[in-house]
């Protein structure tokens, strides 16, 4: 076709190709048009994406102890650390096996260190880890061997990436919005 | 199909009427008298019981779907009412469930059929191709359903197979995003898997049409694996029906006494317990596994310390059998007569085996209990992990090295001319 139009077999011959090819661009651009709000439907609704951000009460988890919560159809962990494991996690800030160095101070607030807050799945696939079975006095995933300390920093295992810490800020002295 | 004359005579005056308007009836006869190799063994008859399997799984869906309720409030009750309150409701579902195993189990030894007789090679690429893509939906069909009853299984499956896709660098979490339909899995996700697990099994029957048809143009491969020449069609050759339909009509006999005595004496035995919990988002199970016919995939998906990489391993292990006709140099089709590469094929059957066992154990835990073992890189030797990427590596090797190597090393058997040939032991064979 392209051919034809630089050996200019006459004036009806580029004429056609320049309909052939509008006219197949204005085809694929309507298709493309009606096919991608069946795509685009796919994407969170605007309720879905509406989700509030949500507030917690700190004092409702003693020292050593966890609380789930539940934040946008995930596991948020809320972890009130005892001194040893604030000690083992600061002690291991600048660790070799690090995969995602990061020290203990970046991933909580300051004043409330030994709150922890991170997203509770894995960085892996997703799944909720559990505490006190790793070999660095954090989380275990059970899925596929991941193992977290009590700052939920990746240190072995398939997972890339720590615990994410979500967006939150301390409204009062005990309380957090997550969000 | 394209060389077969068509031998149909219409009968009556409907027959004839309709065989100048739409020659139904004649399709049917030729397909019926197909010229069909008489050496197929039962290996050949998976065919056939493959397309009972997706017929009864159609079939017990669609009337599932008449009971299930898409909704995440709802969807584990109402599958335990189909259970107990619908009539023969515990039998449909144990149907459609098992049915679901029992698909698995024919297609993985029909496949093991097309790669011990060559079925993949010249000029029967197509027909091998489309069957992959067939095995591609049928995984992605069984996962999305095994996610509608909304257990513990179904939940945290959906979550570990979706992050797969999360996995992908920079455009891996929007595509996650949108598949999900939200920041979870949800009643967005459980909603639109059951809306593909509705459509997809009717994909696949259109990819079976194409199957067949490349199958009839190319002809049916054989267990001697020649093609059989012409002039010895008449001898070679038998009409499918009565020869094969009777064949086919006994195994698939057989495969439903099977296929019964999950249903009937143990309906849970490939199911896991946990999937009778209501799913839970905020606690994951201590041991998920995904169903056993996943269980290579996913262990090949562990054995990659990598998260992208172990991705990329797992669908590479499908994706592998798509180019499966060129990575095989040799000429000859059937393993018959190429004894140094069966034993490659016991080797990776033995290795599919154990690939699916060390999918179900846990990474950490050591393979022999009590025997002495030492780190090697990041994790004991003596682990399912090490035994996982072994298997891994001569899984990927038999594809990537073997085929290619033996093929062009090895020094097969003589292949007979015809068909004929090796059961009649040379007499009178051996002059013509």
């Amino acid at each position: 076709m392209a051919e034809s139009v630089v050996e200019g077999e006459g004036g009806d011959a580029t004429r056609r190709d320049f309909i052939h090819i509008a006219a197949g661009a204005a085809a694929v651009g309507a298709v493309g048009m009606v096919v991608w709000p069946l795509i685009n439907q796919m994407n969170p609704a605007a309720d879905t994406l509406a989700l509030a951000s949500i507030e917690f009460d700190m004092t409702k988890v003693q020292e050593g102890q966890q609380v789930v919560i539940k934040w946008q159809g995930k596991p948020v962990f809320v972890r009130y650390r005892t001194p040893a494991e604030l000690q083992r996690v600061i002690a291991d800030d600048h660790a070799s096996d690090l995969k995602e160095p990061q020290t203990d101070a970046e991933r909580t607030k300051p004043g409330h260190e030994k709150y922890l807050v991170v997203l509770g799945n894995c960085t892996h696939l997703g799944c909720v880890p559990t505490f006190g079975t790793g070999d660095f006095g954090g989380w275990f995933c059970p899925c596929h061997g991941s193992h977290y300390d009590a700052s939920g920093r990746i240190r072995k295992g398939p997972a890339p990436a720590n615990l994410v810490v979500p967006e939150y800020e301390f409204v009062s002295d005990t309380r957090v919005k997550i969000g | 199909m394209s060389d077969h004359e068509s031998t149909y005579v219409p009968k009556t005056a409907v027959e004839k009427w309709l065989d100048t308007r739409l020659p139904i009836v004649r399709f049917g006869a030729d397909y019926m008298s197909l010229p069909t190799p008489k050496n197929l063994n039962y290996w050949w008859t998976f065919g056939g019981i493959l397309a009972l399997c997706l017929v009864t799984q159609i079939a017990t869906g669609i009337v599932l779907a008449m009971h299930y309720v898409p909704n995440t409030e709802l969807a584990f009750a109402s599958v335990e009412r189909i259970m107990r309150d619908v009539n023969g409701g515990d039998l449909i579902r144990y149907t459609h469930a098992n049915g679901a195993s029992m698909f698995f189990i024919a297609v993985y030894l029909h496949m093991l059929r097309g790669l011990y007789y060559g079925s993949y090679k010249a000029p029967r690429e197509m027909i091998w191709i489309v069957g992959c893509v067939i095995f591609f939906l049928m995984i992605a069909t069984a996962f999305l359903g095994y996610v509608l009853p909304w257990g513990q299984m179904s939940y945290w499956g959906a979550e570990v197979i979706t992050n797969l896709i999360g996995a992908i660098p920079g455009i891996g979490e929007p595509i996650l995003i949108w598949l999900r339909g939200g920041p979870a899995i949800d009643n967005a996700t459980l909603n639109r898997f059951f809306s593909l697990h509705y459509l997809l099994p009717f994909v696949i029957a259109g990819c079976v049409v194409l199957h067949l048809w490349a199958l009839h143009h190319a002809g049916q491969n054989n267990p001697v694996g020649i093609l059989i020449p012409k002039d010895r069609a008449k001898k070679d050759m038998v009409p499918f029906h009565p020869y094969f339909t009777v064949k086919d009509g006994f195994a698939i006999i057989l495969f439903l006494i099977l296929f019964a005595l999950f249903v009937f004496f143990m309906p849970n035995a490939l199911g896991h317990a946990d999937n009778y919990i209501p799913a839970n988002p905020l606690q994951t199970p201590a041991h998920i596994v995904p169903e056993w016919y996943m269980l290579p995939f996913y262990a090949i998906l562990r054995a990659v310390p990598d998260k992208f990489g172990g991705v990329l391993a797992m669908f590479g292990a499908i994706g592998v059998l798509f180019v499966l006709p060129w990575l095989d140099t040799s000429k000859v089709r059937s393993m018959r007569y190429r004894p140094t590469m069966r034993t490659f094929f016991v080797i990776f059957v033995v290795v599919g085996l154990l690939l699916g066992w060390c999918g179900a154990q846990l990474p950490d835990a050591p393979v022999v209990p009590g025997m002495p073992s030492f780190n090697l890189i990041d994790g004991q030797l003596n682990s399912y992990l090490w035994l996982t990427r072994f298997a891994t590596l001569y899984y990927f090797a038999f594809f990537l090295v073997i085929l290619p190597l033996v093929g062009l090393k090895e020094k097969p058997l003589p292949v007979p001319a015809t068909i004929s040939e090796p059961v009649l032991s040379g007499a009178e064979e051996q002059k013509g």
